[in-house]
């Protein structure tokens, strides 16, 4: 058990008393713009976010669809690094009061400043919880390689959120469960992220499965992209987690007050329906 | 590197290098490539299956030819070359596409998957795809395709669909990327045909497997028209499957020098070279880690270079590794000298070697005033040119006309 207080386990504390899905909301730090990202969270909190996922541009997203790949490069493109998306979460994290979770690509991680791997994912761990960041989702580190992630984040409290997919076997759904921490992120479909018009037949399965080997809370991602599915994962499942159809709804807005109120909107229907 | 050491180790690693580090989605369909490769390895009618089609289909074993003329062109060196261009298809890409096809029909996958870069693989894949009747999608940067529109109407022709890459750089990096996304896609009907000895274990391990056959036919072809080792290899490396394929065989023998050439591009500068192991930091691209050219951020930086097949950011672990433990030594060779290379060799010997390949010949030319007389030196020719004529055609008249 951390020593410190996971802010993202009290979150699903909170929200399992009251009853209530967690609905997450992704947004790629640094896209449109990096001043467009602290904004960008309050408007989501106010929209109704429970926790919201920020992601930290990487020039080769191998988990990422085409929505995502394209926001990746238009951040980079406005010369976002790690340091700048998690200083942009530091301008607005005491007004925030949702937690605020990272998505990186492994590299990233064990670059972040440039003195070998321990010591940068140290580093990491540090200067995101001093931004306000209470974990961090990283998309192709599987759990048999995520030891040295584990170590430097020790008794922080920060959290190591781990991905399981309808791909898994029993066996490493089990090792998934027993290492992640804060809440599993469970992958709805065999595939990258994308919006998508249909959940996967074997979601509920899937699910189900998982929830046999652990009492952590489960949050489904992946091609969530209307008010109805996201309703019909909130039967099953923790937490929703949208992020391709925010991004293009965002994506379709110009200007800073348009791009605000095309988020808010989008997310408070999916609000009203979880 | 200790004498019994295995490489690379129970979960993949070598020394530091290698691992996996995909996305779960398709982990599981590593495991079973392990396994299956695993009871392959082992089975006897497997084994016999694939030296059957190395034989009669890809025409193996192929010659290690003295090229006496390019010997006395650079003093007095020995001079072999490992002929892996006059394999079916023009390039060592068939050993791998072999194996890899033989045990995606064993696993019971109907569909092959593949990037390339200069085309070669693609090739290669479509190529065994087309002969064991299973469908086959090649990944190729917009770039490339480009570059080698010949081998996009060969891929055609074997019934393979081409699907362009306008993603990031729209070469080899991107092709790589979208391969593996189209494969967390359909991984459970598909068999990722990987290319080189790069991406998540099993792959770096069994596509060396694969390719090994050019260095054990090499070390005993040396043996029987030498009586002796030979005293340097030296291969081309992109993400380095050739260059691992001679190596590999001769790791233990000490008294062997090995040389991987890289491609220097237009220049050293960041973006303009292709030269990993020589320029780059060791970092985590398309599931393993190991050298990577990348900013210092992390983000992998562009690459240039004349030949696609080269034209890559990151390398194999194992070259990594043996490259840290000093077993081989890593150079680059700029676009310029690998073209001079490449025509050296076709006036000497009368064969045109693909510019992957060229950059080994331009090292070798390089080097030759410093080698003892009398040398006895391998050089890895990877590939043939035909696919190269149009890029050596522009830069000869762009000469011609300055």
């Amino acid at each position: 058990m951390p020593h410190r207080a996971s802010p993202i386990v009290h979150a699903f504390e909170r929200l399992r008393r009251a009853r209530r899905t967690a609905l997450i909301p992704f947004v790629m730090g640094g896209d449109p713009t990096l001043s467009m990202t602290g904004p960008l969270l309050l408007a989501l909190e106010d929209a109704g976010a429970d926790l919201i996922e920020v992601g930290i541009p990487f020039s080769d997203p191998l988990a990422d669809g085409p929505i995502i790949q394209g926001a990746s490069a238009r951040a980079l493109a406005h010369g976002a690094t790690p340091a700048r998306v998690l200083a942009a979460v530091a301008s607005v994290r005491h007004r925030l009061r949702v937690p605020v979770v990272c998505l990186s690509y492994w590299n990233l991680l064990v670059q972040f400043d440039g003195r070998g791997a321990q010591g940068s994912l140290r580093a990491f761990v540090r200067a995101a919880q001093e931004s306000g960041v209470s974990g961090v989702i990283v998309p192709d580190l599987p759990v048999e390689e995520h030891e040295p992630l584990r170590r430097a984040v020790g008794d922080t409290g920060f959290s190591t959120v781990l991905l399981a997919a309808p791909t898994s076997p029993p066996e490493r759904l089990r090792a998934i469960a027993r290492s992640s921490q804060g809440f599993i992120y469970y992958v709805s479909v065999t595939g990258t992220t994308g919006v998508r018009r249909t959940l996967p037949p074997g979601l509920t399965h899937g699910v189900r499965q998982l929830r046999l080997l652990t009492t952590k809370p489960i949050c489904v991602g992946f091609g969530i992209s209307t008010p109805a599915q996201a309703a019909a994962v909130a039967r099953i499942a923790d937490g929703v987690i949208v992020g391709s159809a925010l991004i293009r709804a965002i994506e379709r807005s110009r200007g800073r007050s348009a791009i605000l109120r095309s988020a808010e909107t989008f997310l408070r229907r999916l609000r009203n329906a979880v | 590197m200790s004498r019994r050491e295995i490489l690379p180790d129970r979960t993949g690693h070598f020394g530091p290098f290698g691992g996996k580090f995909v996305p779960e989605t398709v982990m599981a369909a590593l495991d079973e490539l392990e396994r299956a490769y695993a009871a392959s390895r082992r089975d006897a009618r497997f084994r016999r299956e694939l030296r059957g089609l190395l034989r009669q289909y890809a025409g193996r074993p192929t010659p290690l030819y003295h090229a006496r003329r390019l010997s006395k062109a650079l003093g007095s060196l020995k001079v072999y070359l490992k002929r892996e261009d006059l394999l079916h298809t023009g390039a060592h890409k068939i050993n791998n596409t072999l194996g890899q096809g033989l045990l995606a029909v064993r696993m019971g996958k109907r569909r092959l998957i593949a990037e390339t870069g200069a085309g070669q693989h693609g090739v290669a894949t479509a190529t065994v795809a087309a002969l064991f009747g299973v469908e086959c999608e090649v990944f190729m940067g917009e770039e490339d395709m480009r570059r080698q529109a010949l081998n996009v109407v060969r891929m055609r022709l074997l019934g393979a669909r081409v699907t362009p890459v306008s993603g990031g750089t729209k070469t080899l990096k991107d092709a790589t990327s979208e391969a593996i996304r189209n494969w967390v896609t359909t991984v459970r009907t598909t068999h990722y045909c990987i290319g080189s000895v790069v991406g998540p274990h099993p792959y770096p391990m069994l596509v060396r497997d694969f390719q090994a056959v050019i260095g054990r036919e090499a070390r005993a072809q040396i043996l029987a028209a030498e009586g002796r080792l030979p005293d340097l290899l030296i291969a081309c490396v992109g993400g380095g499957s050739n260059a691992i394929g001679l190596f590999h065989p001769f790791r233990h023998d000490r008294r062997v020098n090995m040389i991987g050439v890289e491609a220097g591009g237009a220049s050293l500068t960041p973006g303009h070279h292709a030269s990993t192991l020589v320029k780059g930091r060791p970092g985590i691209l398309h599931g393993a880690y190991s050298l990577l050219l990348q900013d210092r951020f992390g983000q992998v930086l562009p690459t240039e270079s004349i030949s696609a097949g080269l034209d890559y950011p990151g390398v194999g672990p194992e070259h990594a590794y043996y490259q840290l433990t000093k077993r081989a030594q890593y150079v680059t060779v700029g676009d310029a000298k690998a073209l001079r290379g490449a025509e050296l060799l076709a006036r000497t010997e009368g064969i045109l070697p693909a510019l992957e390949p060229a950059h080994a010949i331009a090292y070798l030319a390089e080097l030759a005033p410093r080698l003892p007389r009398g040398s006895c030196v391998v050089v890895g020719l990877s590939g043939r040119g035909d696919k190269d004529v149009e890029t050596m055609s522009a830069s000869m008249s762009a000469k011609h006309a300055a």
